[in-house]
């Protein structure tokens, strides 16, 4: 099938007798999208191509200002530490990556000179190592030249235990090794297909000097004060920043990019929240751009209307779903609710997840809520294109959920609301306390009413939702409803890390303090072969497969319920020209930004 | 006298040490964490959560943290914050100048407002003066300030294009340029601020004064044939103005405090929306800090008060 023309596909390319661009696009009318196509080209003994840049200024400075609004102010400038992107979006002004991704999830070099690939010899072929060549001449913004020493410390540094880097998860199993001034070789204990994950992307890629950090490791971390005033390689250098209210940066002469940046300086401003932000730069055009607008639709294309900006979408692979636990939420085994010991006593009836499935209209959620910001889905996967199904499908049907329901023998009570065997059809659905959250939870309400479903909502304010605090009963890993509804970002180009949390090893449970990512507490065989096999397979197609089959017996057993697959929306001035990637932080790709005359 | 003050300064003490451990126990008791932006990230173990929390000393018991935390202030050390990563009292230093200024300049505007038509109306009870100023000072203080301030916003940013909606310490130009620019960005949370502190101080001055005016010597002051102006700034203002001042100094912490939501709907970089943005984020030590000030605030105002009390009128400080 696919994968015998694909690998034929592949030949050609090595061989040019087809063009790059033509075998993306190939690529893509079979459903796979260009971050993928590039790794299989990669992987495949071809370069990955470097993303196409939208650049037009020639030459650096003469754009003014850039005035940035972030409705939720960076609070600290140390990526390593970062509590959320915020505060990784602050850092990146400054510090850099090797490379990272733009709007199409193409590699767009930054620090590195190349994109590693095993025909220019950098990967090896078995995905145990990468080697990656720096940019020569580059300068931090002290003056100090940057090299592999950094690249060296800043993974000694964020793989310290005692350093307490949330990115050490990344660099913790690895091991990066300096060559020469300008070459360092990273090794992976195991294959690793997805290899573009440690110095990569604003989330945990970013360089720290080692020059400045160097006394600073480990249990001394808190006191560098370079956590507050950071010197990295990037196109601005910093100049002020006070915690959640305001950075400061201006142009860097010496930047290692020809004709970048365009803007002379640069602020960008916290505080407040996303309706007001969508006003200052959509209506009265105070600010350029805005973060994060998570507003409903129709209040954007009111203030579009003769506005001076406009909302801008970035496709990721975000997914708003409806979590059914599989666990009994009301029986205490052992002290603990929720407990593997137990079967929850509804769902374990698949005909009723089947039926609650058919009671979310996810059409009218798209119309109601999200709008231009919502696309609907039958995948817990939906990004990057290459991994996304297209075995599955959803339907909102009252009927055929009340047939289902009808067919296992659950009858409407006297009260109307259905029963079996004594047990009434009763849910709990929680979610964190957030508005299009919440008109979700109504509409979902509503139907599963006329199907003789009774809901009963709850909301928890999120930083109690999203907390690991062990004590509190109302976290979303504890899991103490039926059913409850967020999100968790797909921050990478790969679902390796996204779908690990699923396996039945990671259930979280009182033993592991909740800590467990496996939340639904759903245990499938099928599901952690496919998994664990995807982990070591270095061939890209049956890669694919395998997190494609992971997906769809999540859907089969309605593990979850996708309600949207959600884009990233922001706001801009009219004359912006903001270079935004789903796959990527905000200010990821500032250095290409500039503004039309 | 001394001895009243001593005795004040006694009890304000204890208050205080009250006061840190009622507001200690309640953040460590509150629910959340200040990581639980870490739980759903794939890339922070939960070891790092655990390494991050012991780090922090948030795993010890309470009596312990409250004795560390006691002892560190009375060394001068605020500790600091868990999301920055940076200390307390420099974080509050930063905000102190924007909340001292707006709010600050708010209550001036609202003086400047409520003590000529309070001692007004009260000179002229029941005149159309009176009965105008009341129904507007009634209007006043029943809008709360996130309906005036997105009023405010809509007619002055969005409608007319006259001001700027988001106030921002980082001013382009000096000189006069940069003095008319912040002003320029201040009259709307001023005035949405000043305007309402207005509102209710103008009753209770209408009121004191009135309490003074039926008084029998006024009437002597006025039957010895002193002109009506004399009569009510030298003899009615000086001794209504006594419970007035001590509103005045009652209300001096909230100029410190800063105003949670005009500075939120503003974007004030102020001690307010600190205050609300560490709540939020669960920043304890910060929020113990901003807390902990407030109540010094309150205290020493309420101590201020009391002598000028005692002074005003000393049977106070006999009893």
């Amino acid at each position: 099938m696919l994968d015998k023309e694909l690998r034929s596909m592949i030949g050609k390319v090595k061989d040019g007798r087809m063009d790059r661009r033509a075998f993306i696009k190939r690529m893509a009318a079979v459903g796979l999208t260009a971050p993928l196509a590039n790794q299989i080209l990669a992987l495949g003994g071809v370069a990955m191509a470097e993303g196409a840049s939208t650049y037009k200024p020639t030459k650096r400075g003469g754009g003014g200002a850039l005035k940035l609004l972030w409705w939720q102010g960076p609070t600290l400038l140390n990526p390593h530490f970062a509590t959320g992107t915020k505060d990784q979006d602050g850092s990146r002004l400054f510090y850099e990556p090797l490379a990272c991704w733009d709007p199409d999830g193409n590699m767009k070099l930054v620090l590195a000179a190349e994109i590693p690939s095993i025909q220019n010899g950098l990967l090896a072929a078995d995905g145990k190592s990468v080697t990656w060549k720096l940019k020569p001449g580059v300068k931090w913004h002290d003056g100090k030249p940057f090299s592999a020493d950094d690249l060296v410390f800043t993974w000694q540094y964020a793989k310290d235990p005692a350093t307490a880097a949330v990115t050490i998860a990344v660099y913790r199993d690895i091991t990066v090794e300096k060559i020469d001034d300008l070459t360092v070789k990273i090794t992976f204990p195991q294959p690793t297909p997805f290899w573009a994950d440690a110095f990569v992307g604003a989330g945990a890629g970013q360089i720290l000097p080692k020059h400045l950090f160097a006394d600073f490791i480990g249990s001394k971390s808190r006191e560098a004060p370079t956590n507050l005033s950071p010197v990295g390689t990037g196109p601005y250098k910093f100049v002020e920043f006070k915690p959640g209210d305001l950075i400061r940066g201006v142009i860097n002469p010496d930047y290692h990019m020809a004709n970048r940046p365009y803007f002379d300086s640069l602020e960008m401003k916290g505080g407040g929240d996303a309706v007001s932000a969508a006003r200052a730069v959509i209506q009265t055009g105070e600010y350029d751009f805005g973060w994060n607008i998570q507003v409903e639709d129709d209040v954007l294309l009111r203030l579009e209307k003769g506005g001076k900006g406009k909302t801008v979408y970035a496709v990721g692979g975000d997914t708003e779903f409806i979590a059914l636990n599989f666990t009994d939420p009301n029986v205490e085994v052992d002290g603990e609710r929720s407990s593997m010991k137990t079967k929850h006593p509804l769902f374990s009836d698949p005909a009723v997840r089947k039926a609650l499935s058919l009671l979310v209209d996810r059409e009218s959620v798209k119309k109601a809520i999200y709008g231009r910001a919502g696309r609907t889905t039958a995948n817990f996967l939906n990004g990057p294109e290459k991994f996304v199904s297209k075995n599955t499908s959803w339907e909102f049907s009252i009927e055929k959920a009340s047939k289902i329901l009808d067919d296992a023998g659950w009858k409407p009570g006297a009260d109307g609301i259905r029963e079996k065997d004594g047990k009434k059809l009763k849910l709990l659905y929680q979610t964190a306390i957030n508005g299009p959250r919440q008109k979700t939870q109504a509409i979902v309400k509503q139907a599963c009413q006329k199907a003789g479903v009774d809901v009963e909502l709850k909301s928890v304010v999120a930083s109690v939702f999203f907390s690991s605090d062990v004590a509190n009963p109302d976290t979303y890993p504890k899991f103490y409803a039926d059913i409850e509804m967020f999100q968790i970002p797909l921050s990478q180009p790969d679902p390796s890390q996204h779908m690990r949390r699923y396996l039945s090893t990671a259930v979280a449970t009182k033993e592991n303090k909740w800590q467990g990512t496996n939340f639904p507490r759903w245990v499938n065989k099928d599901y952690d072969a496919a998994i664990n096999a995807a982990d070591m397979e270095m061939d890209p197609v049956k890669r694919a497969a395998l997190y494609i089959k992971a997906n769809d017996l999540m859907w089969q057993d309605t593990v979850f319920i996708p309600v949207q697959h959600r884009l990233k929306v922001e706001a801009a001035a009219n004359n912006l020209r903001p270079v935004i990637s789903g796959w990527a932080n905000e200010t990821d790709n500032l250095f290409d930004w500039y503004r039309e005359e | 006298m001394s001895q009243y003050v001593l005795r004040r300064l006694m009890i304000a003490i204890p208050s205080l040490l009250g006061i840190s451990v009622v507001l200690f126990v309640v953040l460590a008791l509150a629910p959340g964490d200040p990581f639980s932006e870490l739980a759903t990230n794939p890339n922070v173990p939960p070891e790092v959560q655990a390494a991050l929390r012991a780090k922090f000393g948030l795993d010890d018991p309470i009596h312990l943290r409250y004795l560390h935390w006691l002892n560190a202030m009375l060394h001068g050390d605020w500790g600091f914050s868990f999301v920055s990563r940076m200390d307390v009292d420099t974080l509050i230093l930063q905000r102190l100048p924007a909340t001292l200024y707006v709010i600050g300049s708010a209550q001036i505007l609202a003086l400047l407002i409520a003590i000529p038509v309070g001692v007004y109306a009260a000179t002229k009870p029941y005149s159309l003066f009176d009965q105008i100023a009341n129904t507007l000072a009634f209007v006043g203080f029943s809008l709360p300030t996130f309906f005036t301030g997105i009023l405010f916003i809509l007619i002055f940013s969005v409608t007319l294009d006259w001001l700027p909606f988001v106030y921002t310490t980082d001013i382009k130009g000096t000189g006069i340029r940069w003095v008319l620019e912040m002003i320029r960005q201040a009259i709307m949370p001023v005035a949405v601020l000043g305007l309402f502190q207005a509102a209710s101080m103008t009753r209770f001055v209408r009121s004191a004064m009135l309490d003074v005016i039926r008084l029998d010597y006024v009437t002597t002051a006025r039957a010895k044939g002193l002109g009506q102006a004399k009569v009510i700034v030298k003899h009615v203002m000086r001794n209504a103005m006594i419970p007035v001042v001590t509103l005045i100094a009652l209300q001096m912490p909230a100029v410190f405090g800063g105003a949670i939501v005009t500075e939120q709907i503003f974007r004030i970089p102020g001690i307010g929306s600190l205050l609300i943005s560490s709540i939020l984020s669960n920043d304890t030590p910060v929020v113990m800090a901003v807390t902990f000030v407030f109540a010094c605030l309150v205290v020493l105002f309420n101590l201020i008060a009391d002598v000028l009390y005692g002074w005003l009128d000393p049977r106070i400080s006999l009893r």
